[in-house]
């Protein structure tokens, strides 16, 4: 066997052991394992390239690997828990930076003997992962509250975006017909990362869960490319891997707005809308602002309880008083249980994971498919920050934009406690006839402090 | 290239797909988020097409030091990645409940 061979046979071995650690994730008690399994995966492979024969220069690869450990660790570290939607998308960014310059350096290495199929893998590895870069960069930006997380719109937005998209193809296939065009080949990396700007400006901060997970499924697209590009059979498996899995997050999102990708897309979903911000459509009747002594009084004779966390409760830092509350109810004899909504936060299982930081049993943590018909024989719902996934206008009013999105049915309690920041309307930007109903208590102001007052007075 | 190898590839792709999606589609809402961040960390394996970019060349050329950037950034991916994944999935626990009276 020649070491080529037993390179790529490592390769296979790190194969299974990524696909084994994903296998491993299906279940909080393996997951950890799952982890270690594709770690190691990963050190087997880089290993193995290392040990490579006709690899030199091992001075650079030690100073980018030193210099890339540090700031990838020291980001792992100090992030915070509610901050882990931005993290994610800046790290996938890295991810899709890493996959373009290895194309553009593999294109210098070896302009004239380019087979055809190496070029065009070549020229979309480097489209699919600047497009990723800059378009994470945004989101990023997005979620930190660095530019709005209204969507950015402008005439003729979608007409300039499919113009430099046809032109990207047409550049494409100019380098295609001559490698040794140079301009047209930094056209083409301009282009791409522009439009990967230009993709997520329009996107609102309601939507970036989707938008969080298809750039993930770039990624892994754009480590394919370079697969192919290379020869490698490690980057195609593990890109496919990573494209499906980004896209499968994507579909459940999407299934769980109720709205199709291309909406979500092109929609500029929660752009302001004039004739809501009139206040003509708004629901008849009033909202009624409560006491925390009002909502106390409830708690303490109620049997049952479900928490429905939302941004709010993230943006707040709520989670652990959350968790205090839910302890000492549950000491006082409560059920208490929670009820997370697949598009509730910023991105896939956000809520999950701050839960689980606060450290409440994930046996505690409910879909909302196993949730939802329970709720009419519950005694007191607290919402936390949420609006739009416990909106009944989705079930009631098809003239409703998010009607026909699958909802935690809330309303159906006996009583329902809305915390909410202000009167204001959601990201959304839509009314909720929720909090004008008779059976819900509004409490308004931080989540974190009426979450605190709310809690000392239950235990007086 | 010739024609069979890559076709070997295309069915690699395609059978890595599928697989894909039948071992993620197992994943439960809770771990949505570790799986996020750890098959983003997968995807960093980018590095090994930056290793070679960067170890292949004899002297320090363009290809190489495109390859040592590459090799930054796919390293901020695989070790941020894996990381953060950890410290998250440390925090996921089943609590013993203490049994009441």
């Amino acid at each position: 066997m020649s070491t080529v061979n037993i390179i790529d046979f490592v390769y296979l071995i790190s194969a299974v052991l990524f696909m084994l650690g994903i296998k491993n994730l299906s279940s909080p008690a393996t997951a950890k394992l799952g982890n270690y399994l594709s770690m190691t995966g990963m050190g087997v492979a880089i290993l193995a390239t290392l040990a490579s024969p006709d690899m030199f220069g091992f001075t650079m690869i030690i100073i980018a690997i030193a210099i890339g450990a540090a700031i990838g660790g020291y980001a792992a570290v100090k992030v915070e828990m509610t901050s882990m939607p931005e993290m994610v998308a800046l790290f996938n960014g890295c991810g899709g930076a890493a996959s373009a310059l290895v194309a553009m350096a593999e294109f210098n290495g070896q302009t004239a003997t380019f087979a055809n199929f190496t070029l065009i893998t070549l020229l979309l590895s480097i489209i699919i992962g600047g497009l990723t870069f800059t378009g994470s960069i945004i989101a990023y930006t997005k979620l930190q509250g660095i530019i709005s997380t209204r969507p950015i719109t402008y005439p003729f937005q979608q007409v300039v975006n499919a113009g430099i998209v046809v032109l990207t193809l047409f550049l494409t296939y100019t380098v295609f017909q001559d490698p040794s065009n140079l301009f047209a080949f930094c056209m083409i990396i301009v282009l791409s990362l522009s439009l990967g700007v230009l993709a997520v400006i329009p996107i609102g901060g309601a939507d970036m869960p989707v938008i969080v997970s298809l750039l993930n499924s770039y990624s892994g697209l754009a480590v394919s490319m370079t697969g192919f590009a290379l020869n490698n059979n490690a980057l195609i498996i593990v890109g496919s891997l990573v494209g499906a899995s980004g896209l499968f997050l994507t579909k459940i999102m999407c299934d769980a707005m109720n709205r199709s990708l291309a909406n979500v897309l092109f929609g500029a979903f929660g752009a302001v809308d004039e004739s809501i911000a009139d206040g003509s459509e708004g629901p008849a009747g009033s909202m009624k602002g409560f006491e925390v002594e009002d909502v106390a009084i409830a708690l303490q004779n109620a049997d049952s309880l479900i928490i429905v966390p939302g941004y709010g409760m993230a943006a707040a830092q709520a989670q652990h008083v959350t968790r205090e509350l839910g302890d000492f109810l549950t000491e006082e004899g409560v059920e208490v249980r929670y009820a997370i909504h697949s598009v509730a936060g910023r991105m896939p299982g956000h809520m999950n994971v701050l839960l689980a930081e606060a450290d409440v049993s994930y046996d505690q943590l409910f879909a909302m498919e196993d949730i939802n018909d329970d709720f009419s024989t519950t005694d007191v719902v607290l919402v936390i920050g949420a609006n739009d996934v416990v909106n009944p206008a989705a079930k009631t009013n098809p003239s409703s934009p998010i009607y026909g999105m699958p909802i935690l049915e809330v309303d159906k309690a006996r009583t329902v406690v809305v915390l909410k920041r202000s009167m204001n309307v959601g990201f959304a930007g839509i009314e909720n006839e929720l909090f004008f109903k008779d059976n819900t208590m509004m409490l308004f102001g931080d989540a974190k402090a009426s979450i605190q007052n709310l809690l000392t007075a239950v235990k007086e | 290239m010739d024609t069979g190898t890559i076709i070997i590839g295309l069915t690699i792709f395609v059978l890595a797909c599928f697989a894909g999606a039948e071992l993620i589609s197992k994943v439960p809402q809770t771990l949505h988020t570790p799986l996020m961040s750890g098959s983003n960390a997968i995807s960093g394996i980018a590095i090994l097409g930056a290793l070679i970019a960067t170890g292949r060349p004899e002297s320090i050329d363009a290809e190489s030091v495109i390859g040592f950037f590459a090799v930054i950034f796919a390293t901020i991916n695989v070790v941020g990645g894996y990381m953060v994944t950890n410290r998250m999935l440390q925090m996921f626990k089943k609590k013993k409940r203490k049994k009441k009276e």
